[in-house]
């Protein structure tokens, strides 16, 4: 008997091939599939019976995929409980993703957890021979993701930042990418992901420099593929989950909630 | 071929109406389905008199040929609704129709009298919802003296604006209900809810895939069911009450195949996901170009042309 192929809109339970403790409060899972998923898109993680949740594809290597996630609600928490072999569904790849050119040079900025699909774009572009600056921030230095992960790619600087100085600089991981660019480095692109007020100093300082840049932003999701429109952001009404979650600095200079609210289920708005 | 439609007084720059559910939780999504996604019309989500949480997540799923959604018809209320309304209605793009819902008679007339100082196009009322029958067993829209009461405590407090009556296919006569709603003073109808509800499994994990376990069907596959609901109400109701056709529109023709059973505006959802937003643009396109090819000078002229034709070769057979 044979299946029809996957498709994207419906999920699919797999097992867990294995899991890997990050941090005491993150956690990755391997799952055996590839959804041919490009850097920046996302997946829906489905706990049957439970919840389902949007995450970042953090690794699609055309055999294994790999997600990675803070333990922060419930959801996340009963996640972080599975091990090899349970079974969790997924449905993707959704929304738009990163693009480079070959043999750029890139700045990768990446906040908490956004580490994860930005180590994605990272090894895609490291194979395209671009030239990588990777700025890692985290509250300290055992929140702070793939470092070794990106250590380990060709043509890359890892940065790090930490809140506490625990490791690299003290404070934000954005003050590090202003001090490269007074320094004179000239990057053909800058990629951001991570909390939304990171996001804004990142496209404000792009902006500055006329460095086109990448941002990563978030929002409130339910199917993944445009229908719901609980991820449509203001005044623009365009959907996150269909024309982001992946957008460029000036398209979201033009969001007017920009770093200043999202919206909940009820469509609801929450300052930043 | 003139695509303006004027129903009740209000003009429709293209029957095509984005549909109740999809997209309308925002003024943004509204004016961008209608500006740059071309929608003749707009109607807003179902609006509850109180907040109204939805279901948890897996919501809406879907494949090629329908989609399951139970979202669980989530809300903030009419203070958001109003917040909304107002932002849409600055240089308003095209008709605004209002969607309320509520889990009784009485509250029905409460949320229209909340919302309709908004000054709604239309009002149209959702008694047939398919996702929330855990929470308030079987819809208005399956009985017909529930469905007569509700359109009649809506109509008491609508004054001028035009009342919609939105119904279920799951009705055992879709047309005793509208004749019972027509009875009450309903203006017209939109013709058709979400069918089912359905359900989709799992096979590995064996469990059913939405959190509510089921959902109202939309999608391509629901086409012939809207189709013949809205004939039978047209039939029913003599051609006399306006019909929203809604049911896996997906193309100009389909558009034209709900009006020739009977619909004057035509309610698209689930088509944006396989279209795109623009799909309300592409449809009136389509419609145009079949029109013209077809010679046919004015969409009206096919609103109800089935029961028309059906008419004029029984007479030509007697």
């Amino acid at each position: 008997m044979k299946s029809i192929p996957l498709q994207s809109r419906l999920p699919r339970t797999l097992r867990i091939a294995q899991v890997r403790k990050e941090t005491d409060m993150v956690t990755t899972f391997m799952l055996p599939i590839s959804l041919g998923s490009l850097p920046g898109q996302f997946l829906m993680l489905w706990l049957p019976g439970r919840d389902e949740i949007p995450m970042s594809i953090a690794l699609d290597d055309g055999e294994n995929l790999q997600v990675t996630f803070f333990a922060v609600g419930d959801m996340t928490q009963a996640l972080a409980k599975l091990k090899a072999g349970d079974l969790v569904g997924i449905r993707g790849p959704f929304g738009t993703s990163y693009a480079w050119e070959k043999k750029q040079h890139l700045a990768l900025v990446a906040g908490g957890y956004g580490a994860a699909p930005m180590f994605f774009a990272a090894s895609k572009a490291a194979q395209d021979g671009c030239t990588l600056d990777v700025i890692i921030g985290a509250r300290s230095r055992e929140h702070l993701l793939y470092q070794q992960s990106f250590a380990s790619l060709p043509r890359t600087t890892v940065h790090i930042a930490t809140d506490d100085g625990s490791e690299g600089h003290k404070g934000y991981n954005v003050t590090v990418l202003a001090e490269l660019l007074s320094s004179g480095v000239k990057f053909d692109q800058i990629f951001a992901c991570g909390p939304e007020r990171m996001l804004v100093a990142v496209s404000d300082l792009a902006a500055k420099e006329g460095t086109k840049c990448l941002l990563s932003l978030e929002r409130y999701m339910k199917c993944g593929y445009g229908l719901c429109g609980n991820c449509t952001v203001d005044p623009l009404g365009i959907r996150l989950c269909t024309e982001g979650p992946v957008v460029e600095g000036s398209l979201a200079r033009q969001i007017a909630e920009f770093g200043k609210y999202h919206r909940d289920e009820l469509g609801r708005k929450h300052p930043f | 071929m003139k695509l303006t439609q004027t129903v009740h007084g209000v003009t429709f720059e293209n029957p095509t109406v984005l549909a109740s559910g999809i997209w309308g939780i925002t003024a943004a999504s509204w004016r961008r389905a209608a500006e740059a996604g071309g929608a003749g019309g707009i109607t807003t989500k179902s609006i509850w008199l109180h907040e109204h949480k939805g279901h948890p997540n897996p919501t809406i799923i879907s494949t090629e040929h329908w989609t399951l959604n139970a979202v669980g018809v989530p809300d903030a209320g009419p203070e958001k609704a109003r917040e909304e309304m107002a932002a849409y209605m600055i240089n308003k793009p095209a008709p605004l129709i209002l969607n309320i819902i509520a889990e009784s008679v009485e509250n029905y007339g409460k949320t229209a009298e909340a919302l309709l100082p908004m000054k709604p196009d239309f009002l149209e009322v959702n008694i047939s919802c398919p996702n929330v029958e855990d929470e308030f067993g079987k819809p208005f829209a399956c009985s017909a003296p529930a469905a007569g009461a509700v359109t009649k405590a809506v109509k008491a407090v609508a004054g001028k604006t035009p009342v919609f009556i939105k119904l279920s296919p799951n009705a055992l006569s879709i047309a005793e209900i509208a004749i019972a709603c027509a009875k009450e003073g309903a203006d017209g109808f939109t013709v058709i809810n979400t069918v089912g509800p359905g359900m989709a499994i799992d096979l590995r994990s064996r469990m059913p895939i939405l959190s509510n376990k089921v959902g109202g069907m939309s999608g391509p596959a629901i086409k012939p069911i809207a189709v013949r609901c809205i004939a039978d109400v047209y039939a029913a109701t003599e051609g006399k009450l306006p019909i929203i056709g809604t049911g896996g529109v997906h193309t100009g023709e389909d558009a034209i195949e709900l009006m020739l059973a009977g619909a004057s505006l035509i309610g698209i959802g689930t088509a944006i996901s396989t279209r795109g937003f623009d799909v309300f643009k592409k449809v009136a396109a389509e419609m145009q170009e079949w029109g013209e090819r077809e010679g046919v000078e004015d969409l009206e002229e096919l609103v109800g042309g089935m029961h028309e034709e059906m008419r004029r070769r029984a007479v030509i057979a007697k």
